[in-house]
């Protein structure tokens, strides 16, 4: 793999990271990191999303006019997000997804990220870039909400995908981390450390 | 459900940003001045208060389960409720297409003062998530819907209001370096919601 390519993989999960870095797609998703593996479903169903919608408008990118792109990027990247929905939906009652899921797949549409990379990179690339481009956006921004749940999980609850983790030792269960505001606080945490370690980043 | 009790609890109890994280992309990068905050915290208002209860009408009349009954016995077992993000995002970025038109024609100042930001209202998550929950909690009728998209345009234009307050303050304060810009907004944003809470008490 060419130093490009592996560039276009890499940066997105740490050093141009969506989330901490660009400040994208943070709407609706920090609700399902109360637990784990609601925050694996999403984090899966996002990478997901960005490839493939990724690979069919840069399939596309020479044939749409670019006054009706808006329209266009919608239509495709709601197709993808019907398609997620209904493979998740076949699986609710083998795996017990939350229902309340189906609200925050359904955003992913508006989720800023998936247009955000159409708009920058995929409407101006070869497919196989870009769908890559859009796999390691969707991995960045999976990181991150992995990290959070793990965090809100442990300590909001006490256990790891429902398993049994500090409970066992006596742990009172901190109500506070289960609360929404919390998910904002870590994260304002973590960007705290990313900051501090590359310090490029930091804003004047 | 009352309207009045809808009403309030739209506002607090159910706050868009501070209970759900919706629009946070928005919420982030327009609250560093009061003045366009609050010009796109009423676009908000105004194309929730439009795309909802149209939102309500096709899904109690075209998508729900059943929902085409009315147009004879066969289509009475009809389920079109796969459409619904393609259908309502379709709405959506249609109304903010008209929005915008009519604001450009009848309030050319408030235009330019909004630039971007009226034709990225399509793709925040608080208008298509307002459609989804309502979509979701079930609504029994119009006005039901109609409160619900007036309480919480309200609950966001407050909260973006008020951030963008305080952000107009904390430019004088003295912020750790790599906690400044993004990091300490997350944790203001986290406080905020803490205080919030305090609104989940109130039975309605």
């Amino acid at each position: 793999m060419d130093s490009k390519l592996k560039e276009t993989l890499l940066n997105p999960i740490f050093k141009g990271n969506p989330i901490t870095v660009l400040v994208l797609g943070i709407c609706s998703s920090l609700a399902v990191t109360v637990t784990l593996k609601g925050a694996l479903v999403m984090a899966l169903s996002v990478i997901v999303v960005t490839g493939l919608s990724s690979l069919v408008l840069s399939l596309l990118r020479n044939s749409i006019p670019s006054r009706v792109r808006i329209i266009v990027q919608l239509v495709v990247v709601s197709m993808m997000v019907i398609l997620v929905d209904q493979v998740l939906k076949s699986f609710e009652a083998t795996y017990a997804i939350d229902k309340q899921l189906s609200v925050y797949i359904g955003l992913i549409i508006t989720n800023c990220i998936v247009m955000g990379r159409i708009e920058a990179f995929a409407l101006g690339n070869k497919p196989f870039p870009s769908l890559l481009d859009g796999l390691a956006n969707g991995a960045g921004y999976g990181l991150i909400l992995i990290i959070v749940a793990f965090f809100r999980e442990l300590l909001g609850s006490g256990t790891l995908f429902g398993i049994d983790i500090l409970n066992r030792f006596g742990y009172v269960t901190n109500n506070l981390v289960i609360l929404p505001p919390f998910a904002l606080i870590l994260l304002g945490c973590i960007i705290w450390i990313q900051r501090s370690i590359q310090k490029d980043l930091q804003e004047k | 459900m009352d309207y009045l009790s809808l009403f309030v609890k739209s506002i607090f109890v159910d706050n868009m940003i501070f209970a759900y994280f919706l629009g946070m992309c928005s919420f982030l990068a327009v609250s560093k001045n009061v003045k366009t905050a609050s010009g796109l915290g009423v676009a908000v208002i105004c194309v929730l208060l439009v795309t909802l209860p149209i939102n309500y009408l096709l899904n109690r009349y075209v998508l729900q389960p059943g929902a085409l009954s009315w147009l004879g016995e066969s289509f009475a077992d009809v389920d079109l409720s796969f459409l619904s993000f393609i259908i309502f995002i379709a709405v959506i970025a249609a109304i903010v297409q008209i929005v915008e038109m009519v604001v450009e024609k009848f309030a050319p100042s408030l235009y330019s003062s909004l630039g971007i930001f009226l034709p990225l209202i399509a793709v925040n998550c608080a208008i298509l998530g307002g459609s989804l929950f309502m979509q979701q909690r079930d609504f029994a009728n119009l006005g039901e819907s109609a409160v619900y998209a007036l309480g919480s345009g309200l609950g966001w234009f407050l909260a973006i209001v008020s951030l963008a307050a305080i952000r107009e303050k904390m430019s004088y304060s003295n912020v750790p370096a790599a906690m400044k810009g993004l990091g300490i907004t997350f944790i203001t944003v986290g406080l905020m919601g803490m205080a919030f809470m305090m609104f989940m008490g109130i039975s309605l």
